[in-house]
């Protein structure tokens, strides 16, 4: 008997045990969003001793490692607008019609195995649609683009698109999909035919759930960093001309990380501080979609 | 036939035209990528390129460090983020009882998952680098990657956990198991073709990724393999990032040969996940 009892204590012991390992394991995600914004936030204070405010939102020229330096965020920003941009031109039409065709058309078949195939599409390295886009797609646009340069925002911008299409098309894929038959029922019912009942109908509906895919594949383009590293060059200018040189905000941070740069140093600080401001911008854009995608399901 | 109905049938048939068309553009880029890289490769890809190390002459350099250092990385990276990432996964998923504690993981979860890759770089630069003073190191690049990775580890396992029937876990507790005793003894095993598939192709993932570890401090040119956790190292995309960075055009070519490495170990990952799991889940329980 009090054998029994010493046992049932041990194992009552044992579950307690585990259940707060695991625990552990479950909170050092947590652990991990807390670390990041301490890191960032900590550095970005220290940066903002040094410059001020007024400099870094003001001024319209990022030129650290020069000796008449400059902290005006809006070139790297700019930069990474205008290459995310160009991606989401390219994947928005593409993408949502994949997502008609594979919604709407495709057989079951079809179906099963052309998903998988554009999901492909992002699971590339993104080194490899880096050296595309230098050694392949630059050279090509420039027979049929005057004065492209050899680094310019146009060809990482569009393999940035390649890469993005499945995240559009598998997300817009479901929200059309949710449309519930009745609506396009409906419409049939009112003598429309399959082309205006998915321009008038199908799209409208899930309309707030392709916006939460755009938004979302949006995002991933700002934050994508090796395809414009390798592709649009090292040159901060505020510019919407596609076919210079510009730098991104990743672009730039690894540009300092190749080199030896000593911690403490103002340019240690500020890849910090524009680590900081990309966060900022992914995370509103993340938050933002998946509030649309959230209020999108409850609608439905 | 009506002659609007015929123009509306033709504005249909258009229609999916374009949808095609759309579908088997990306596709076909693909295809001409990969040919692309392919052919670019084909006068280095040869086993002197797998065996020799970096080189100022093109002609000469190779991959070992890189290769050696992915698997070095990857395996210290499996080896963290798995059993954490599970251990979530089955908290989640067989502990947690819907309350504030559960919840601010899941948002926090589905959060850090839209965290660009490269913010974990400097996360790791200032924690692991600098701050616990690891150095710039095999250790702290593992570790960092292992951060990366953590979020879609968690998502596999849960999605893995969530198809054991709840009919098996109530005969484990009906026949007097505790709740530790089914998960380990009867919903893990079953769970376990799922985990393990999604525990490669998370891991086959971090192989491409190369921002987090430049910002981390991986080098670009290393002559020698490492010899220890601190050891500083590099990787297979950082060694192809070098090569697509300079100016001279022989060199872009073993970036090509590089990447078609790179891609085959990839899939060849990928091919192992697929082998194991039919082969795995041929053992039915139920």
């Amino acid at each position: 008997m009090r054998r029994t009892e010493k046992s049932k204590r041990a194992t009552s012991f044992r579950e307690r045990l585990v259940e707060f390992g695991l625990l552990g394991s479950g909170v050092l995600s947590i652990f991990t969003t807390v670390a990041i914004l301490t890191v960032l936030a900590f550095e970005t204070v220290g940066f903002f001793q040094e410059v001020t405010f007024a400099e870094f939102f003001g001024d319209t020229q990022w030129t650290p490692l020069f000796s008449d330096k400059h902290f005006g965020i809006w070139p790297l920003i700019g930069g990474t607008f205008l290459t995310s941009l160009i991606a989401v031109a390219v994947a928005l039409p593409l993408g949502l019609l994949a997502a008609v065709y594979l919604s709407e058309f495709a057989r079951e078949s079809v179906r099963k195995a052309v998903k998988p195939a554009l999901e492909v599409l992002a699971g590339v390295p993104t080194i490899v649609y880096g050296y595309f886009a230098l050694v392949f797609i630059t050279p090509l646009l420039q027979k049929f683009i005057p004065g492209l340069a050899g680094f310019n925002a146009l060809s990482p911008g569009i393999v940035m698109g390649i890469m993005i299409i499945p995240m559009i098309s598998s997300l817009s894929e479901d929200a059309l999909h949710a449309v519930p038959a009745t609506l396009k029922e409906g419409s049939y019912a009112l003598g429309a035919g399959r082309l205006a009942t998915i321009f008038r109908v199908t799209i409208p509906s899930a309309f707030s759930g392709i916006v939460a895919s755009v938004i979302l594949a949006t995002s991933r383009a700002i934050g994508e960093t090796m395809i414009v590293a390798i592709a649009a060059g090292q040159q901060p200018r505020l510019t919407l001309d596609p076919r210079v040189p510009i730098e991104t905000m990743t672009a730039y941070i690894v540009q300092i990380s190749l080199g030896d740069t000593p911690t403490g140093t103002i340019e240690y600080k500020t890849i910090f501080v524009v680590g900081a401001s990309l966060f900022a911008i992914t995370f509103v854009m993340n938050i933002l979609s998946q509030r649309i995608a959230r209020r999108f399901r409850g609608k439905i | 036939m009506s002659h609007s109905t015929l123009r509306r049938k033709l504005a249909e048939r258009s229609f999916i035209g374009l949808c095609i068309a759309a579908v088997a553009l990306p596709l076909i880029i693909l295809i001409v990528l990969m040919v692309d890289v392919g052919i670019d490769s084909i006068d280095r890809l040869n086993w002197s390129f797998l065996s020799s190390y970096p080189s100022r002459k093109a002609e000469e350099a190779g991959i070992r460090p890189g290769l050696v250092g992915s698997v070095y990385l990857i395996a210290l990276t499996a080896a963290m983020a798995l059993p954490i990432g599970v251990g979530a996964a089955v908290y989640l998923e067989e502990y947690a009882k819907r309350g504030w504690l559960a919840n601010l993981i899941e948002i926090n979860l589905a959060n850090l998952a839209g965290v660009p890759s490269i913010i974990y770089g400097l996360l790791g630069l200032k924690l692991f680098v600098r701050t616990i003073g690891l150095g710039r190191g095999l250790l702290a690049g593992a570790c960092t990657m292992a951060l990366l990775i953590l979020p879609i580890v968690i998502l596999a396992s849960r999605e893995a956990l969530r198809t054991v029937p709840l009919s098996i876990r109530e005969g484990a507790y009906a026949l007097g198991a505790t709740r530790w005793q089914t998960v380990s003894q009867v919903v893990l095993p079953v769970a376990f073709p799922g985990i393990l598939t999604g525990a490669i192709l998370s891991v086959s993932r971090a192989i491409g990724e190369a921002a987090p570890l430049i910002v981390v401090g991986a080098l670009a040119y290393i002559a020698f393999l490492p010899d220890g956790i601190n050891s500083p190292f590099t990787v297979l995309p950082i060694q192809i990032f070098n090569w697509v960075s300079r100016p001279q055009r022989e060199f872009l070519d073993n970036a090509a040969a590089g990447i078609v490495v790179l891609l085959v170990t990839m899939l060849l990952l990928n091919g192992l996940a697929i082998y194991l799991r039919n082969r795995l889940q041929k053992r039915r329980y139920w």
